[in-house]
């Protein structure tokens, strides 16, 4: 008996489509708010979901540079499709938050500091390139001397259902960047959906006590039909799933030596030719899972009593990022996009002992000027000799 | 899950991103545009610093602006900024009177390390409002003025209206620091020298194989001067310049101050010289 149980924990279940609806069934139950991928205006974002039928069943994408558009695919999958437009960064690091308020009595002032309302949320869906980037935020944001405390108990109060990537697209290059698609570690169940002659199908397995926990409720309370012990076929086909998105690599960027390279190039010509593509509008910085610079908005009311100091997400393409007085330090489009390359590739390797970039390809995909990172890398890499 | 820091170890956010109150207690006009303040802390605790260090002074309503602390590191007193105003903050600051109250976050930043000049000669080169910066730095030497070799200081304003603690310069002289200054340009009354503040180095008396070198000033005049010293044979890991970037939060989460893989906030903004030596060289990073 002990040892059947140790089976299952290594191997972990098989959830069929009501199986999965328990398995949410059941992080609500213990209080977490589930959001997950979902269709609207048509593009996969993410929600609030409470049943497996919100989630995008037969839906998939097509995904280059500069395009995005759902397609309808022959199965019933329910997660085959690529990353969506929104990285789960704006659930853990909202893109406006109250830091405090201030009040002019007489001739005094109060300061009041802003609460933090960290909600218990289970992250259902997310990909190995994603999964990266929250261990990013994790070192940039909460493993530093002084730390972003808001992201901190909101990542603290958050439970990671990961996936194994079926479906990667046009601009994917995780495999690249060793990020993907497989999840390795940084989550407390990992799902991977398979679709073959055994059925529509879940391998779940824990990577947590806590989604051990999890995993152990749901084989005591779902029925037999629906939770499974998972057998040998299952996790064959599940690395079946992860070795074939391996082989669909939208894209892909030569890594090797390549903080050295950029530093070696600052006044490459490539930069200015990519400035004279790149509109400057900060769509790759706001979809980039990873980015993480932000600002501070003065909000007054008209008599000037009542005042408010709102951190919001920040873009290096601005000028006013660098501004200095009397003007910006990075003036020109193409110092802006060298410090964005440079940052995300390789200045980001000495602040925090990893590169910035996971390949989701997002930056790509929702570049409306179709500027594609990896190939203003390897145009850089290919003028070097 | 990869665990995250300990919350009990660190300081929240929360607090580093909420400003104190401090009131404006003195109130000085430097020059047209540069105003000194003094501010006592509302809580009654001294805000302590080390000579380099800046603070995010706030004025409601209306924003935050990194400013070096320019007072005293060695007396237990008030807080001391002198700030030109060239911006929104600034000159919200500027129209500030004594007793009212505003928002100061810190101290930030590395400070110059002006102990690893003992036994050693220093030379002060300040351009500008570059001489606030490094004023906590000659008061630090001053006081312990046996501690040190040949004292220096070197600066250039771009006209004599605009030269800053002229008055003070005296009272540095008589403690045994030697002042050259010049000017961009100056009216015929002006009977001083003329020119960039580089052309004083030969005429300083210090011995660059041992020499501490702290500058502060724009950009371009620390660049040449660093180039300038490192000529005459000082080292340049002797050599510290302070940076000046957009510093908006100063804890180094806002991502703002990046120089390459430098924030500034937190790296700088006293950085040796042979650390930015390449950097300063390149434009707009």
């Amino acid at each position: 008996m002990d040892d059947e149980v140790r089976m299952d924990d290594i191997r972990g279940m098989v959830l069929f489509v009501p199986g999965l609806q328990s398995l949410i069934d059941l992080l609500r139950e213990r209080g977490w708010a589930v959001i997950g991928p979902t269709v609207r205006d048509g593009a996969v974002v993410h929600a609030e979901i409470e049943s497996v039928d919100q989630l995008p069943r037969g839906v998939g994408d097509l995904q280059d540079a500069g395009s995005y558009r759902l397609r309808e695919r022959d199965d019933e999958a329910l997660f085959g499709f690529a990353a969506g437009p929104q990285a789960w960064k704006s659930l853990l690091f909202p893109s406006r938050e109250l830091l405090w308020s201030g009040r002019r009595v007489g001739a005094e002032k109060e300061v009041t500091p802003a609460v933090v309302d960290a909600k218990r949320l289970a992250l259902f869906g997310v990909r190995s390139c994603d999964l990266h980037a929250l261990a990013i935020h994790d070192r940039v944001l909460a493993k530093r001397e002084v730390t972003d405390t808001a992201y901190v108990a909101r990542r603290e109060a958050t439970f990671i259902v990961a996936l194994t990537c079926s479906d990667p697209g046009g601009t994917c290059f995780c495999v690249s960047m060793g990020t993907g698609p497989v999840p390795d570690e940084g989550f407390d169940l990992a799902l991977t959906e398979l679709l073959d002659q055994d059925g529509h199908r879940f391998l779940v397995v824990p990577g947590s006590d806590r989604g051990q926990e999890v995993l152990d409720d749901l084989k005591s309370r779902a029925g037999g039909g629906e939770v499974m012990p998972a057998g040998e076929q299952d996790h064959l086909g599940a690395q079946e799933v992860g070795a074939a998105a391996a082989q669909h690599m939208g894209r892909s960027l030569d890594t090797k030596g390549l903080r050295d390279l950029l530093y070696a190039h600052p006044e490459h010509p490539r930069w200015a030719d990519v400035a004279s593509r790149c509109l400057a509008c900060t769509n790759c910085t706001l979809v980039c899972p990873t980015c993480f610079c932000t600002s501070v908005d003065v909000v007054s009311d008209l008599t000037g009593s009542a005042t408010e100091r709102w951190r919001v997400w920040d873009s290096c393409f601005t000028t006013d990022f660098s501004y200095l007085h009397g003007g910006s330090v990075r003036d020109s489009v193409q110092s802006r996009y060298r410090q964005w390359a440079t940052h995300k590739l390789a200045s980001w390797v000495d602040q925090f002992g990893t590169s910035g970039c996971v390949g989701c390809g997002r930056c790509i995909t929702w570049c409306p000027a179709a500027i594609d990172l990896t190939a203003e890398v390897a145009a850089i890499r290919s003028g070097k000799e | 899950m990869p665990r995250l820091a300990e919350p009990t170890a660190v300081q929240p956010v929360e607090s580093a991103m909420v400003p104190r109150l401090f009131r404006l207690v003195d109130r000085r006009q430097d020059t047209a545009d540069t105003f000194t303040i003094v501010l006592e802390p509302n809580d009654g605790v001294p805000l302590a610093f080390i000579p380099g260090q800046f603070t995010m002074l706030s004025a409601f309503g209306v924003g935050e602006v990194p400013i070096s602390v320019s007072g005293d590191a060695h007396v237990a007193g008030p807080l001391q900024h002198t700030v030109r105003d060239v911006g929104a903050v600034t000159h919200a600051l500027a129209r500030t009177a004594v007793g009212d109250v505003m928002g100061v976050r810190g101290p930030y930043g590395t400070g110059w390390d002006v102990a690893d000049g003992h036994s050693r000669d220093v030379v002060f080169v300040g351009g500008g409002i570059g001489l606030a910066p490094l004023r906590p730095a000659v008061l630090e030497v001053l006081a312990h003025r046996e501690d040190y070799g040949r004292v220096v200081l070197l600066y250039g304003a771009r006209s004599p209206e605009e030269l800053l603690f002229v008055d003070e310069m005296k009272q540095w002289e008589d403690q045994g620091m030697e002042v050259l200054v010049t000017v961009d340009y100056g009216r015929e009354s002006w009977q001083g020298r003329v020119g960039l503040v580089t052309k004083l180095i030969p005429r300083a008396g210090f011995d660059p194989m041992s020499t501490l070198a702290l500058i502060c000033g724009p950009e371009v005049m620390m660049r040449h001067t660093a180039l300038a010293l490192v000529g005459r044979g000082v080292r340049s890991n002797r050599i510290r310049v302070s940076l000046e970037r957009n510093m908006r939060c100063g804890v180094g989460l806002c991502g703002h101050c990046q120089y390459r893989e430098l924030f500034v906030c937190v790296d700088g903004p006293v950085l040796p010289y042979a650390q930015v030596t390449g950097l300063l060289g390149l434009r707009e990073v």
